[in-house]
């Protein structure tokens, strides 16, 4: 089994070998890794993706707005990625943004998933019909389990999610009050010796 | 009274850099310190006459074990080699976590001694490989099998029975990654388990060589004396493939750094010294005089630097029995600006080591703190301004802004990895070829190059905007805002100059090891010795924490 160390190393060594900066091959590295933690095939896909690099003719975004449509081939998945993660903090407030036509979609989605730990929000992302819940860059909750190349996504659709309950207000009060029997009732005796402060602490 | 922190500017020169001494701060002590109170046992020894075979030894607490399995092969005189690129070993190594079955053993039997082309698990922890010293190692033999002791002017004059010629972790030829084991409280310092790896190996030289001693003459074969065995250490042949670490690792190289200098500064600020620390900080700096005397090298580079040293640590302490007082308040500070003032970098560093050896209750806190958890400062902050880099460039590299990079002795070398060993190299551009498989490791080249850009771009601009199109200078700009954070974190001198002397990157994280007697065989590769006077294992449980200087 390969170390995660040797799998971020051979990738960025990869990745500066076709053609990338020092400093984006730096980051593919921290991804593939990311990927492979993750269980999502991020050497298989990185390895397909520069064996047909060059015949893609991909095409670069360099500033990312609501609605994304490469013009005549696919955007590539780093330096999309790149400049997703380096312009979140403004893209977050668009809430929704869209990709037509991404080469290698799963290379992209460590962006994402960093992304989302920069803003500390969830991120939703749907790559066709996959979908992909990027919960702080912690852990990636998905519909998909396959361990196959995704040459590219026609559509990505991405959704920042507010950080809200996941519950009803009733339920967290039905535990609230289940978790109430680990309290002591104070007698007279326990409220003035109990605690540090005395009875008047507002001066 | 507040002492400031020393300039990240003064301190991370390469020349003061490569001046550094080990210091109670250095791996290997804060090694023998966490493990001391661990069982130390050998539990395999299964060697031939000839001492070829399999030996485990293990260190144990509760329910935690660390076992080195060691194989020792047979090598041909002219298969033997210190250079990276050999393949084949006296003695080949690896530290196993937990107490490795039949099945392990039979498995690294076949990938140890292998190194590089072997394939290791995420159960073992480090790896490595040493030669002997045929010449020491031959002349014990022959002296314990005849029932005498070896002759001490010869161990003297070495140091060590083997050299190991790498060690490696962290996740290397598939060793267990550091995530998997960072949590563990007795690791909390870095390279512990590569110094318990190696001094380990110390104990099997010993066994090794006592057993071949025993195996030729049974009957008039005696052990090696245990004194002897206590000044022998372990050797290491230490090329380029060390310096680059330093560059690639800034938070970590910032995290040792800074223990150093936190460690100074506490001490620079102590306004009474007690008898008993004034008297420890003599004695120890007194004895140490003998590790210098007894430093032997053929290197001219060494060789001045030693005499330089000696003959200022002798007119210094001459000062101390007879012109300073510790009496005085803030008696370290006088001594360390008085040093400042009138002695070599190599003498100024040795003091500021020598400092420390009183005060544990500082230098402990710290050696905690020398570990770095990368990770957490990968992300560029896309948000800030190209002024505030700007700001960070011209107040955090200052003389590194100054270099002209236009002129060749200036950008003369390249830092490349070699395809038959995947090492780090350095050779000149000019003459060589492959300048344009350059590693990322010209940071003064490139910082500059930076500020250029950033001068003729608009203060407003944020980084995530610059950046999208200027992605080329990106692995610098993270560094910028890594030493904004962390001020030892960069080497402020220019890496692929006229004059870069490499060994002084090499020499930094060898005595934050705790190595002594560098001796540099070229300006690329150097020997050193580990462990030399440290106690042995059996010993631990009650030893002397100033070993070094006995």
């Amino acid at each position: 089994m390969r170390s995660l160390s040797e799998i971020d190393t051979v990738s960025k060594r990869s990745s500066r070998a076709a053609g990338y900066s020092w400093g984006i091959a730096e980051e593919i590295g921290k991804n593939i890794r990311l990927l492979e933690i993750f269980s999502l095939p991020g050497i298989k896909n990185l390895n397909s993706f520069f064996k047909k690099k060059k015949e893609l003719r991909l095409e670069n975004i360099s500033i990312i707005t609501q609605n994304n449509e490469a013009n005549k081939n696919e955007y590539c998945p780093i330096i999309a990625g790149v400049n997703f993660l380096d312009q979140i903090k403004t893209l977050e407030t668009l809430n929704e943004i869209t990709f037509k036509k991404v080469s290698y979609p799963l290379l992209f989605l460590p962006f994402v998933s960093r992304a989302a730990e920069v803003i500390g929000k969830r991120i939703f992302l749907k790559m066709d019909d996959r979908e992909f819940l990027l919960n702080f860059n912690n852990n990636i909750y998905s519909n998909y389990t396959k361990n196959d190349i995704i040459e590219s996504a026609e559509n990505i659709y991405l959704k920042v999610l507010e950080n809200q309950d996941s519950f009803e207000e009733k339920e967290w009060n039905e535990l609230y009050k289940l978790s109430e029997e680990t309290f002591v009732e104070e007698n007279e005796s326990l409220k003035q010796g109990g605690a540090g402060a005395g009875l008047t602490d507002n001066d | 009274m507040n002492i400031p922190l020393r300039d990240p500017n003064v301190v991370m020169k390469l020349s003061r850099l490569g001046s550094f001494h080990q210091s109670k701060l250095s791996f290997l002590r804060s090694f023998l310190k966490e493990f001391k109170d661990w069982d130390y046992k050998r539990d395999l020894f299964e060697l031939n006459k000839h001492g070829y075979g399999t030996a485990v030894y293990s260190f144990k607490k509760k329910n935690r074990v660390y076992s080195l399995i060691c194989f020792a092969n047979e090598l041909n005189e002219n298969e033997r080699s210190d250079r990276v690129i050999a393949t084949k070993w006296d003695a080949a190594f690896t530290l196993f976590d937990g107490v490795p079955l039949k099945q392990d053993i039979e498995r690294l039997q076949n990938e140890v001694p292998r190194q590089e082309f072997g394939r290791l698990s995420y159960k073992e922890l480090t790896l490595s490989r040493a030669n002997k010293s045929v010449r020491v190692f031959n002349h014990v033999v022959e002296c314990l099998s005849q029932g005498k002791q070896p002759d001490n002017d010869l161990i003297a004059s070495v140091g060590y029975l083997y050299r190991t010629t790498a060690v490696y972790g962290s996740g290397k030829f598939g060793l267990a990654d550091r995530f998997r084991i960072k949590d563990r409280e007795e690791i909390c310092g870095p390279f512990r388990l590569e110094m318990m790896l190696v001094y380990l190996v110390r104990q099997f030289t010993f066994d090794q060589v006592n057993h071949v001693a025993k195996s030729k003459n049974p009957k008039k074969a005696v052990n090696l004396d245990i004194n002897i065995c206590k000044n022998l250490g372990i050797g290491n042949s230490t090329g380029l493939g060390m310096a680059p670490f330093i560059v690639n690792h800034p938070t970590l190289l910032n995290n040792w750094i800074s223990a150093r200098e936190i460690s100074l500064k506490k001490i620079r600020e102590i306004k009474k010294i007690s008898e008993k620390d004034k008297n420890l900080f003599l004695e120890c700096l007194k004895k140490s005089i003998k590790n210098i005397t007894s430093w032997n090298t053929e290197s001219e580079y060494q060789i001045n630097k030693i005499k330089s040293l000696l003959k200022d640590l002798n007119e210094f302490i001459l000062h101390l029995d007879s012109n300073f007082s510790f009496e005085q308040d803030y008696a370290f500070n006088e001594m360390y600006l008085y040093l400042e003032k009138e002695y070599c970098e190599e003498c100024i560093e040795y003091v500021v080591s020598m400092m420390m050896e009183p005060y544990d209750d500082i230098t402990s806190p710290l050696i905690k703190e020398m570990s770095s958890e990368e990770e957490k400062y990968f992300n560029i902050p896309t948000e800030r301004t190209v002024e505030e880099l700007k700001l960070i460039l011209e107040k955090k590299y200052p003389d590194i802004l100054t270099i002209d990079f236009s002129k060749n002795e200036n950008n003369l070398n390249f830092w490349f990895i070699s395809k038959n060993k995947e090492e780090p190299r350095l050779a000149n551009r000019f003459d060589e070829v492959g300048a344009e498989l350059e590693q990322p490791l010209a940071i003064a080249r490139d910082i500059k190059k930076l500020y250029e850009l950033l001068e003729v771009t608009k203060n407003s601009w944020t980084i995530a905007k610059f950046l999208s199109t200027n992605n080329e200078l990106r692995h610098v700009i993270r560094r910028a805002f890594i030493v904004e954070k962390f001020p030892y974190s960069e080497i402020q001198d220019n890496t692929i100059g006229q004059e870069i002397v490499p060994i002084d990157m090499l020499r930094l994280k060898l005595s934050f090891f705790g190595a002594l007697k560098f001796d540099p065989r070229s300006d690329k590769w150097l020997r050193i010795c580990m462990f030399q006077g440290a106690p042995l294992p059996e010993q631990l449980k009650n030893y002397d924490e100033h070993w070094v200087y006995n």
